[in-house]
């Protein structure tokens, strides 16, 4: 399989609190990125809140600079990609059906909006691609002409996905595609996610902080943590045998819907640092029940095998 | 909201569990004499351990409330407020309700703020709201609602806005604190997950009524309403529900709850809809502790 997108080494700092006397300090957003993702894949990516996931998602997306870095889409630098290159190859979905559509459109005005920029097709085409776009993602042609607040949370999120879809991109960006929506509602997305990639093969980036979405979706999962991957592996082997101590209390925080079972207890005890300022070493030691001596002082490095990727110093042996 | 019938018992969690718009949220509000203004209530009867709530005035409903009953929201940024520290805040519940002295109210205060596994509890009082983390807040939130020891505590949605990990512990927290105080926990989620790991008894709203109530196990082993059952199938579960299968959903959409209403709720998107459906249904119990609105 060939990458359809790839990460290098990608880094994305931000300064916070200086101000034209004083030199503020750096918080490293993504720190050093390594990801790729082949054709057809659904690539997960899971983590708390504030480890960088949104951010690494803007980056793919061409709306960050990275401070270091670089990204490849196809083959070419994302950089160098013009921006409308970018979007005819790549397209998002946001979280938020209610803010990522403008109210004073019509839904056909919103999803015709790519070919219009792109200049795709006389009018009669764009009509023609617009309700074949609502049709793909099962949206009764008659709301062509409505606005958005007459639509449902879901139906909202079908305009959405048309509207990612109909450039027919490579990649789509999911950026908590169902987070806002109701569980039947979710279902229906999911399914209809599963659906398109099936039908015209479009390749994902998901997203998530729930984790039984990423589970049922993703053919592999990246796990962030602080700016970094800590672990990438397939969905299989990730759920089935989680290997860096955070994957598993993530995994182990999970409520699935299972009575009798109680609530975990993670363990993860400290709350999660402050970004500003990473513990050293190991940023995952001081919540760590497996932390070693070592974990305090030196970061460990990516440990590769079998298609798979783990930081952490109980894997990899001393050297390591 | 049509018809509700509930009860919790003390050291019980009775979880409502229901998508938005079904009237889970105004539950908890009425109970707690906050509905919004143009609404109404009427209850045949509505009483804290024996206090009847439909006649206390709004006096004695607002002494009621904050000491024998709390509510908890889902986002604690809206419901803390920004201008006073954690510490005032905190302090201010037992002034308002108990003969307490200042001295007393910040004791107390930093022996909740440790329950809850805060650190540093003492300098937390000074800090405001907005110094603290999503989790952090959530917790000053249940160390505030603590603070009378009150004898039914309302979260709805508590954990909607944080981490899995936090989420967990939040419940924890939650479920301890029930135990320990022996408090009635009413949890209103629309995470069957929550559900299923924190309650004793579950009630599903839709549109309005609930028409699906049993213990959890009961209502998890053998869901007896058509909605409950297609809610549980819409839901990935990892083991159960092969990856990347289709999921299960619900055809069609809540009905508008404006005007009169009649007969099964549900029926419009119901797959075992019958002509019976047309005419009001009961709440009917199946099995011992397991009653639903359905007749099937």
């Amino acid at each position: 399989m060939s990458q359809l997108l790839e990460v290098r080494a990608l880094e994305r700092t931000f300064r916070i609190g200086g101000n034209a006397f004083r030199k503020g300090r750096t918080l490293k957003a993504v720190n050093g990125v390594d990801l790729a993702v082949a054709s057809g894949e659904i690539l997960g990516i899971v983590g708390e809140s504030g480890c960088g996931k949104s951010t690494l998602a803007k980056m793919m997306l061409g709306l960050l600079e990275p401070t270091g870095g670089e990204i490849l889409l196809e083959g070419a630098p994302l950089a160098a990609m013009s921006r409308l290159d970018r979007a005819r190859r790549m397209q998002p979905i946001f979280q938020d059906p209610y803010s990522s559509l403008n109210p004073r459109q019509s839904i056909a005005d919103i999803v015709s909006l790519p070919l219009r920029v792109h200049r795709i097709g006389a009018a009669a085409e764009q009509k023609r691609k617009v309700l074949e776009a609502l049709d793909l993602v099962g949206l009764a042609r008659r709301y062509a002409g409505s606005y958005p607040n007459q639509l449902s949370g879901g139906q909202r999120q079908r305009v959405a996905i048309a509207r990612a879809l109909v450039m027919r991109p490579s990649l789509v960006i999911c950026d908590e595609p169902t987070s806002a929506l109701d569980v039947s509602v979710q279902s229906q997305i999911l399914n209809l996610l599963l659906d398109l990639r099936r039908e015209l093969g479009v390749t994902y980036i998901l997203i998530s902080h729930n984790l039984a979405v990423v589970e049922h979706l993703a053919t592999r999962v990246a796990v962030m943590y602080l700016g970094r991957i800590v672990e990438d592996s397939d969905t299989e082997s990730l759920f089935r045998a989680p290997k860096h101590p955070y994957t598993r209390a993530l995994l182990d925080s999970v409520l699935t819907p299972e009575p009798g079972r109680g609530i975990p207890d993670a363990q993860l005890g400290v709350a999660y640092p402050n970004p500003i300022d990473p513990p050293a070493g190991c940023t995952f030691h001081p919540r760590c029940r497996h932390a070693l001596p070592r974990c305090r002082v030196d970061a460990p490095l990516p440990v590769r095998e079998a298609g798979g990727l783990v930081e952490c110093h109980l894997y990899g042996g001393p050297s390591a | 909201m049509r018809r509700v019938t509930l009860s919790v018992e003390r050291g019980e969690t009775l979880c409502i569990v229901g998508e938005s718009g079904c009237g889970k949220s105004l539950t908890a509000l009425a109970i707690m004499g906050l509905l919004p203004r143009r609404t109404r209530r009427t209850a045949s009867r509505l009483a804290l351990d024996g206090i009847d709530l439909m006649a206390a005035s709004d006096a004695e409903l607002a002494d009621l409330r904050g000491s024998r009953m709390a509510m908890i929201f889902q986002e604690p940024m809206t419901s803390l407020n920004p201008c006073y520290t954690v510490g005032n805040q905190m302090e201010e519940m037992l002034l308002r309700h108990r003969k307490a002295s200042r001295r007393e109210a910040r004791d107390r205060a930093v022996q909740l703020l440790e329950k809850v596994g805060m650190t540093a509890a003492a300098s937390r009082l000074q800090q405001y709201p907005h110094q603290l983390s999503g989790g952090l807040r959530q917790r000053v939130m249940i160390a505030m609602v603590m603070m009378c020891n009150p004898d039914l505590i309302i979260a709805d949605e508590p954990t909607t806005a944080l981490d899995v990990t936090i989420q967990a512990q939040i419940l924890l927290l939650l479920a301890e604190l029930r135990r320990e105080f022996g408090m009635g926990l009413i949890l209103i989620t629309h995470d069957l997950g929550i559900v299923a790991r924190i309650a004793d008894r579950v009630a599903v709203m839709y549109a309005g009524q609930i028409v699906e109530e049993g213990t959890v196990a009961a209502v998890f082993r053998d869901p007896l309403h058509p909605y409950t059952r297609g809610l549980m199938n819409c839901i990935p579960v990892p083991g159960k529900v092969a990856r990347g299968s289709r999921l299960g959903s619900i055809p069609g959409m809540v009905p508008s709850l404006i005007g009169t209403l009649s007969g099964c709720s549900f029926r419009e998107r119901c797959d075992f809809r019958r002509p019976e459906c047309e005419a009001d249904i009961a709440l009917t119990v199946a099995t011992a502790g397991h009653a639903r609105r359905c007749i099937l």
